[in-house]
């Protein structure tokens, strides 16, 4: 006697159909509840309450006006057209500013995979300026440039440049060897080489780089409007702040504040969420 | 009737980590003639994907020449397409249809209309239609594998060169892709070069088989497995070319218990 000492058998499969559902679509509450949106929206309603609460508790709208005053500041400000001049102005040097700072960085990566000479060049700069507050250079750009957008556009693009830059380069690096080799084997050189392959490939760095780009850039502007806003009589979404601040005039301070962080909001979870949607994530490269 | 296509001689090659210059095959001659599926076996370490990366145009010989149809080989080209062991060749950002039609693209070697029509009937061949509009991520290893093989089919190059291009599928997946691999090669006749480290895939698979010595890699033997293939694989034949590679590999001194690495399909 062997070991295995017991009858072989075959069985022939079964039809599929008679095991029942294999897979079940969930509920309606289940998939409401774990939508991200309907979660986020959860999240800043119970923010606002906390806020409205605590400012009616606190009585004293010059330190902390509840929500419905700032709201109330808010609408009358876009009304009048105040809110939306100064955010428009912000925006206008913003873009200037990042435009520019991306070219610059795309140049910068561009001769930084070109040759290893530049990768040294690259990593060093961004060494040396990416810890470099860009703020704290607004006192060399007044000097140099005067007081007005050009110091503006300058501590922005110092803002842009190189966060961009390093994440573009460690995104070119981190390609993988096999789809470097692929796009060399068709004949590809050069700029379609980079175009075609590495920026595709190196995408979700890249976005990452755009966004800590961004975030910086809009931070770097209202901090520096906050010193020196007003140029040619048309100040920022900083000037707005300091102007209501010199006024203690808070809810507008407050509005000025909401402002800010509902452009970010719009940036982050409208544009970059659906450049997002379009492409890492239909790619599987991003979960 | 066959001619020789692709021809090396006494090709060293080396290169550089950071601590070693390492010379991976010394002084390998090899001649692989008009649809041969000429496999390169060898345990690892002994060269063979750097010989394959070689033939590719990505390194260059230190000593001796490749040359395809009498020109030589200096650069990488879409006459050598090269299809590699990872998942991740295939371009994420692209869906299937757009992955197999990129080199028909950039090359421009067919004009548009063709090259879709192209694209679309070696998608069928390799039985992904359903699936031409979906990006890689949702395939599994063995249809990105096809793709890949597919992609590399349709721009017609003079030869396919394959890094061991079955090793990351499981078991099961990679018997059906040497099936699918050979049926293909029934249906369009296409010169292969193959690398593995499989002894019972190269003679499979292959129809020559050149054999090389480990660390670095030199020519042991150039064997003709033609006449072997499933039909015959539990007859004494296949089973004394495996032994005979087995022993040309490590020696006819070791017992066959030590078969490990052949044994690997």
């Amino acid at each position: 006697m062997t070991v295995s000492a017991r009858p072989e058998f075959e069985i022939e499969p079964t039809d599929s159909v008679s095991i029942g559902d294999v897979e079940r679509p969930l509920s309606l509450f289940e998939r409401i509840w774990t939508n991200e949106t309907v979660q986020r929206f959860a999240i800043l309603v119970a923010l606002i309450v906390v806020w409205e609460l605590y400012a009616r508790w606190l009585n004293n709208s010059l330190l902390f006006p509840t929500f419905t005053e700032t709201i109330r500041t808010f609408w009358k400000d876009i009304h009048n057209g105040v809110l939306v001049n100064r955010t428009l102005t912000s925006l206008r040097t913003l873009a200037l500013g990042y435009t520019f700072g991306l070219a610059l960085a795309g140049l910068f990566t561009t001769f930084a995979v070109a040759s290893n000479i530049g990768t040294r060049i690259l990593s060093t700069l961004t060494a040396m300026f990416n810890p470099l507050p860009a703020i704290a250079l607004l006192p060399l750009a007044l000097i140099w440039f005067g007081l007005g957008t050009p110091s503006l556009v300058f501590v922005i693009i110092h803002s842009v440049l190189w966060a961009v830059a390093l994440n573009t380069l460690s995104g070119f690096r981190g390609v993988p060897e096999t789809l470097r080799m692929g796009g060399r084997n068709v004949g590809l050189r050069g700029a379609r080489y980079v175009g075609l392959i590495l920026i595709p490939a190196a995408f979700p760095s890249i976005l990452a780089g755009l966004k800590i780009g961004w975030a910086f850039a809009w931070r770097t502007l209202v901090a520096a409007e906050l010193v020196f806003g007003v140029s040619s009589r048309s100040g920022g979404i900083g000037w707005y702040i300091f102007e209501a601040r010199n006024e203690l005039d808070t809810a507008t301070v407050f509005a000025g504040l909401l402002t800010v962080i509902l452009i970010g909001l719009l940036v982050e979870s409208v544009i970059f969420r659906a450049i997002e949607a379009r492409t890492v994530n239909l790619w599987g490269m991003q979960q | 009737m066959s001619s020789t296509l692709l021809e090396g001689t006494g090709v060293t090659l080396q290169y550089k980590t950071p601590r070693h210059l390492v010379t991976a095959t010394y002084r390998v001659d090899f001649s692989v003639h008009q649809g041969d599926r000429y496999v390169i076996l060898g345990p690892s370490g002994c060269g063979k994907s750097t010989l394959l990366k070689a033939v590719g145009g990505f390194m260059s010989p230190v000593e001796g020449e490749i040359t395809i149809r009498g020109r030589k080989v200096d650069a990488p080209g879409p006459d050598r397409m090269m299809v590699f062991q990872e998942f991740e060749q295939l371009m994420p950002w692209k869906t299937v249809f757009q992955n197999v039609l990129f080199p028909m693209k950039v090359t421009k070697k067919f004009p548009r209309e063709e090259a879709i029509s192209r694209a679309n009937s070696v998608i069928e061949k390799v039985g992904l239609s359903k699936f031409k509009d979906i990006y890689p991520h949702m395939l599994s290893g063995g249809m990105k594998m096809r793709v890949a093989i597919a992609r590399a089919m349709a721009l017609e190059p003079d030869i396919l060169l394959m890094d061991e291009p079955f090793a990351a599928l499981d078991a099961l997946t990679r018997r059906t892709m040497q099936q699918e691999l050979l049926s293909l090669w029934d249906q369009l006749r296409f010169t292969v070069m193959f690398v593995t480290h499989s002894i019972e895939e190269a003679v499979l698979v292959g129809s020559r088989v050149l054999v090389l010595s480990p660390h670095p890699g030199r020519v042991r033997a150039e064997l003709d497995t033609d006449r072997l293939n499933y039909s015959n694989m539990d007859q004494v034949e296949f089973g004394a070319m495996s032994k005979r590679i087995h022993d040309l590999l490590f020696g006819d001194k070791r017992k066959p218990a030590g078969a490990k690495h052949g044994a690997a399909a």
